[in-house]
C-alpha cells in the first residue's frame, strides 16, 4: 500500500529529471507524453513505492512536483469536510 | 488514485512552495534544470519551519539569474540595482530593526559588482542573512569570467581557460567578520533547508553559499554535461567538514567541494554595538529610537 502519493504540474515542468533520479524509491520515471513547451513530464511508475517523503518537490527547481502522504491528506480532507459543515 | 497530474501551469495545490509564489509569474524564466528554483524551495521551507513571521521579513536581490528570486515570491521583496542588495538591505534593517532582512543574490552580484558594500556589511556585522547562489559565472549577461569561476574553466571570455585565482567566498567573508557561515549546494536540500533556519535564528551577518548548475553556460562551455550530471557530481565530490578551516574550502572546477557549517561565532551586531557604544559616551543625553524610524 502506498504512504505517499506525487501531484505533478505537467505544464511547469522542464523535464531536468532531478526528482526522478533522487527519489529515494524510484517512483518516477519521465514519461513519452509531451508538455505544451515540448518536455517530457515526469509521471509515476511504482506509484505504491512512494512514501509521500516530498524529496523530489524540494529538488524539483520548477516547483512542478510535490509528494505528501496519503494519511495526513485524507486527514485535512476530512477537517475540510467538517469546516464545511 | 495515487497520482494526479494538472495540465494548468498557474496552479499547484497542496505544494508548499506555492503560498510563496508570485503564481502568474509561472513558469519562471529560469533554464531546465538550473539550480535557483531548487535554492527556492529549500528558502520555503525553512521559513515555514521556523515559523517566520511573514509580515515581518524582507528579501533583497540584486540583479543576475538569481535576482530574479525577489520577482517570483510573493513576499515583501527588493529587486535593486547590480550590486547594491547589500547597501539597501543595511538601510532597510536600520530604519526597521524588527525586520529579518535576507539578501537574495548570485556571486556576481554580491562578490564582484556588489563586493565591496558585502565585505563592509560583514566587518560591521549587520544583521543581515544573505543567500548567495553561487553557478561560478556571470549567467545573466552571457557566461563571462566571473571573481567565483575556478581556474582552467572555458568562459564566454576565456576561450582557452581562465588563470585567475578565484575567490573563496567562505573564507573572504569569514575574514571580513561574518558570524555564521556555511556552504552547501543545491544537491543538499534537506541540509540547506537546516542551515537556512539556523541562520535566521542567528542575530549578525549571516552567509550561505549554495552552490548551484548553471547547464546552460558553465556546464555546456566545459563539457560538464547537463543539470542531472552536475547534481550527480555535487553528490559525489561532496564532503561535509562542518567547522572546516575556511582557508582550505576554495573551489576547483572538478575537485571536492566541502560543504558544512565553517563559523558559527557571537560577536555584537551593528545595532547592539551602536547602542552600546553611544550610551557609554553619551550616558543619559541618548535616547534610542523606538521602533521603525521611518514609514
Ligand atoms: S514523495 Fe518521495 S517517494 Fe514519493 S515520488 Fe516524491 S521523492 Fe519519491
Ligand atoms: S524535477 Fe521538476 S522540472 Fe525536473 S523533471 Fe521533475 S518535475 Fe520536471
Ligand atoms: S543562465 Fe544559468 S544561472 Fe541563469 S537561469 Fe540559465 S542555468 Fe540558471
Amino acid at each position: 500500500m502506498a504512504r505517499g502519493a506525487v501531484s505533478i504540474v505537467v505544464e511547469r515542468c522542464k523535464a531536468c529529471g532531478f526528482c526522478v533520479e533522487f527519489c529515494p524509491t524510484k517512483v518516477l520515471a519521465l514519461s513519452d507524453a509531451f508538455n505544451s513547451k515540448g518536455y517530457h513530464p515526469p509521471h509515476a511508475v511504482t506509484p505504491d513505492k512512494c512514501s509521500g517523503c516530498d524529496l523530489c518537490g524540494m529538488y524539483c527547481p520548477d516547483f512542478a512536483i510535490h509528494g505528501y502522504r496519503l494519511d495526513k491528506a485524507a486527514k485535512a480532507a476530512e477537517t475540510e469536510a467538517s469546516d464545511a459543515r | 488514485m495515487s497520482t494526479t497530474t494538472t495540465p494548468d501551469c498557474k496552479v499547484h495545490p497542496g505544494n508548499p512552495v506555492e503560498s510563496f509564489l508570485r503564481t502568474d509569474r509561472m513558469p519562471h524564466i529560469w533554464c531546465p534544470g538550473c539550480g535557483i528554483g531548487t535554492t527556492v524551495n529549500c528558502f520555503t521551507r525553512a521559513l515555514i519551519d521556523s515559523k517566520q513571521d511573514l509580515n515581518k521579513l524582507a528579501i533583497v536581490s540584486g540583479i543576475g539569474c538569481t535576482g530574479r528570486v525577489a520577482g517570483y515570491v510573493n513576499l515583501d521583496s527588493f529587486h535593486t540595482t547590480h550590486g547594491r542588495a547589500i547597501p539597501f538591505a543595511t538601510g532597510l534593517k536600520l530604519a526597521s530593526p524588527e525586520t529579518t532582512v535576507v539578501v537574495y543574490s548570485g556571486d556576481g552580484d554580491l562578490f564582484a559588482i556588489g563586493g565591496n558594500h558585502l565585505i563592509h556589511a560583514a566587518r560591521r556585522n549587520m544583521d543581515i542573512k544573505v543567500i548567495c547562489v553561487n553557478n561560478l559565472t556571470y549567467a545573466m549577461t552571457g557566461g563571462q569570467t566571473a571573481p567565483t569561476t575556478p581556474e582552467d574553466v572555458i568562459t564566454a571570455t576565456a576561450p582557452y581557460g581562465t588563470y585567475d585565482p578565484a575567490f573563496n567566498l567562505p573564507y573572504l567573508v569569514e575574514a571580513a567578520g561574518a558570524v555564521y557561515v556555511a556552504r552547501w549546494t543545491t544537491f543538499h536540500v534537506k541540509q540547506l533547508a537546516r542551515s537556512m533556519q539556523e541562520m535566521f535564528a542567528k542575530k549578525g551577518f549571516g552567509f550561505i553559499e549554495v552552490v548551484s548548475p548553471c547547464p546552460t553556460l558553465y556546464q555546456r562551455r566545459n563539457k560538464m554535461g547537463d543539470a542531472l550530471d552536475t547534481m550527480k557530481f555535487y553528490k559525489e565530490v561532496s564532503k561535509t567538514k562542518h567547522g572546516a578551516p575556511t582557508s582550505e574550502v576554495g573551489l576547483t572546477k572538478s575537485g571536492e567541494i566541502v560543504v558544512g557549517k565553517f563559523v558559527d561565532r557571537e560577536r555584537p551586531d551593528f545595532t547592539t554595538h551602536m547602542h552600546e557604544h553611544l550610551q557609554h559616551s553619551l550616558g543619559d543625553k541618548y535616547i534610542p529610537a523606538e521602533g521603525p524610524v521611518c514609514g
